[in-house]
């Protein structure tokens, strides 16, 4: 086969990639056909690694072995330890293994971007877009990088959930972006001629660079509260989308453009979304420091001066077996007690008994957005009964019982009411409507955004003290005993 | 600027609107299977981390070329598997309880 027609062949697998990501991600509007979007996408990956890994191979020249042994060695090792994780992985602790995903991805597209400019140093020639598209490839991932390993690590607990603010970290960070910007200008200037740069001293200040924006990745999310990390790791897969682009310009490749650009903007739309859905701004969100993580132990009562009222399992069961209609609001709590099995099965036998439920998700219930709906389809919930915010929020008032399982600031009337709370203005799930309220919390404390729930001090609530799963089996026990 | 860099200029924007375009329209429900298939997409820099293997000619070139497609690759394979999981798990109607299976 002739040169030409083998680059011509390697593209059109490349298109073939590229246009698989976008149906893929199309075919991801709908539950049902979700599924095959993403084999799809899975699809047109492996026909671009694989005809890449072919073109490399047959083009004259060819692959030394050893180049091929590295490439073999490194996707066994890497996507075997991938495939490890991916499968082992239990559905709480899943956003931190995309972050964790996340972060490599942001390095590989950094170490791409420094190996390119490595080695066209060392020949002399790196024209001013190349510099460009390098440095911003290489910090964009590195940022990503660092950061969502500190995004993973909150979430997991590994780093304290808590905004961290030490004395003088926001100069550090100041001090970083301006190191990186420096470097940047003195770079591209250097590649423009303005000014001479030896190719020893190029690469250095690009190890400079690359240091600062490491580190500008920890000290940025470093003071960002566990409650935010959701919208914390959607920016940063926009950003790993977007460092694979730069990567893309670098090595002039259209599949990493386009795949790229693609998740940089669709990143970037759905950390939009979720910022609206907390009401706050993204550059507020990024700036930090608010909410207090979970900050479990304290236990103090609800609003100034409300006192809270305490139901058994037996009576909140009684309720919920003779109500028509109830709406379970499930939060984090029921995620980290591996609760949702134990929810269905309370659901199912309430249907059993002619009773209505359906589940009210808030958008940013959970540690992701959208992370309660996975968590109860992993427990067999048939999808069309989990309900969006909007659609569930009127018929609360119809509801004869609302259940809230370990959701705290989402179902919290201060975001309606009190101007002077740090939540004030998100939407909420209106629980506070249904004819009566049970909520299983395992204590008084305060939710994510560390403040207090006058919903816990209403007269219509009840609150059954327990650890979520606990609570829903003891309820369950009640029901069947009816 | 050269007519390579225009090209990839005009991808670049196109593809920034086809994303918008195709992720306004995706309900909720689905916001983690689908941050998490973006995420596996950007896993396409493993053809990038395999161009600059091919092309390595000394050991750091070498080592950084392995750690790329390590990383690429882990983000890939991990990021679609994952993915499938979940939407595994995305059903109309409970068919088999495999899943509820009880957790003593």
């Amino acid at each position: 086969m002739s040169q030409e027609w083998l680059n011509t062949l390697v593209f059109a697998a490349w298109l073939a990639g590229a246009a698989a990501f976008v149906l893929g991600l199309h075919q991801m509007n709908s539950p049902a056909t979700a599924r095959g979007g993403n084999r799809l996408s899975a699809g047109g990956m492996a026909v671009a690694v694989i005809a890449t890994l072919i073109w490399l191979i047959l083009r004259p020249g060819g692959l030394s072995s050893f180049a091929l042994v590295i490439i073999v060695a490194g996707f066994v090792i890497g996507g075997g330890l991938g495939f490890y994780l991916a499968r082992g992985v239990k559905m709480t602790a899943m956003p931190q293994l995309v972050s964790l995903f996340n972060a490599v991805g942001g390095g590989a597209a950094a170490l791409v971007a420094i190996d390119d400019y490595i080695r066209g140093v060392s020949l002399g020639h790196i024209d001013v877009p190349t510099a460009i598209f390098v440095v911003l490839g290489a910090v964009i991932g590195s940022v990503t990088f660092s950061g969502s390993l500190i995004a993973g690590g909150k979430l997991q607990g590994v780093i304290a959930g808590k905004p961290i603010i030490f004395p003088g970290s926001r100069l550090v960070t100041i001090a970083m972006a301006l190191i990186t910007l420096i470097g940047f200008v003195v770079l591209v200037l250097g590649a423009a001629g303005t000014i001479v740069l030896s190719s020893a001293v190029a690469i250095l200040l690009l190890a400079l660079i690359v240091v600062a924006a490491l580190i500008f990745g920890i000290t940025m999310v470093l003071p960002i509260g566990g409650a935010d990390m959701p919208v914390v790791i959607s920016l940063l897969n926009s950003f790993t989308g977007t460092a694979a682009a730069m990567a893309g310009f670098v090595i002039n490749n259209p599949v990493l453009i386009i795949a790229g650009a693609l998740v940089g903007a669709s990143g970037a739309i759905l950390t939009k979304l979720m910022a609206d859905a907390m009401n706050r701004s993204i550059a507020n969100i990024m700036v930090g420091g608010f909410g207090g993580g979970d900050s479990g132990a304290v236990a103090i009562t609800g609003a100034e001066g409300g006192s809270v009222r305490e139901i058994s399992p037996d009576d909140a069961a009684i309720q919920l077996a003779y109500a028509q209609k109830v709406i379970v609001v499930p939060g984090y709590g029921l995620a980290v007690a591996q609760a949702q099995h134990a929810v269905r099965e309370l659901a199912e036998l309430l249907e059993s008994r002619g009773v209505e439920v359906s589940y009210a998700i808030h958008p940013v219930a959970g540690r992701m957005p959208g992370h309660m709906n996975v968590l109860l389809a992993e427990a067999n919930v048939p999808y069309p009964q989990l309900r969006e915010m909007e659609e569930v929020n009127p018929e609360f008032a119809r509801a004869d019982v609302a259940l809230v399982v370990g959701a705290n600031d989402v179902t919290n009337p201060a975001a309606r009411t009190n101007p002077a709370s740090p939540i004030y203005g998100m939407p909420i799930l209106d629980v506070d409507a249904a004819k009566s309220i049970v909520v299983i919390k395992r204590s008084m404390g305060r939710g994510y955004a560390g403040i207090d729930n006058e919903l816990y001090t209403n007269p219509k609530t009840g609150m059954l003290f327990a650890d979520a799963k606990e609570g829903l089996a003891q309820l369950a026990q009640a029901v069947k005993a009816l | 600027m050269s007519q390579d860099l225009l090209n990839a200029l005009a991808l670049f924007v196109l593809a920034i609107l086809v994303g918008f375009e195709v992720i306004s329209k995706v309900p909720a429900t689905l916001h983690t299977p689908l941050m998490s298939g973006a995420n596996s997409i950007h896993g396409i820099v493993l053809v990038g981390a395999m161009l600059i293997a091919a092309t390595a000619d000394n050991t750091l070139s070498y080592l950084l070329a392995f750690v790329a497609v390590v990383f690429g690759a882990a983000n890939v394979v991990g990021g679609y598997v994952v993915t499938d999981r979940m939407l595994q798990m995305f059903r109309k109607r409970p068919n088999a309880p495999a899943a509820g299976k009880a957790e003593k």
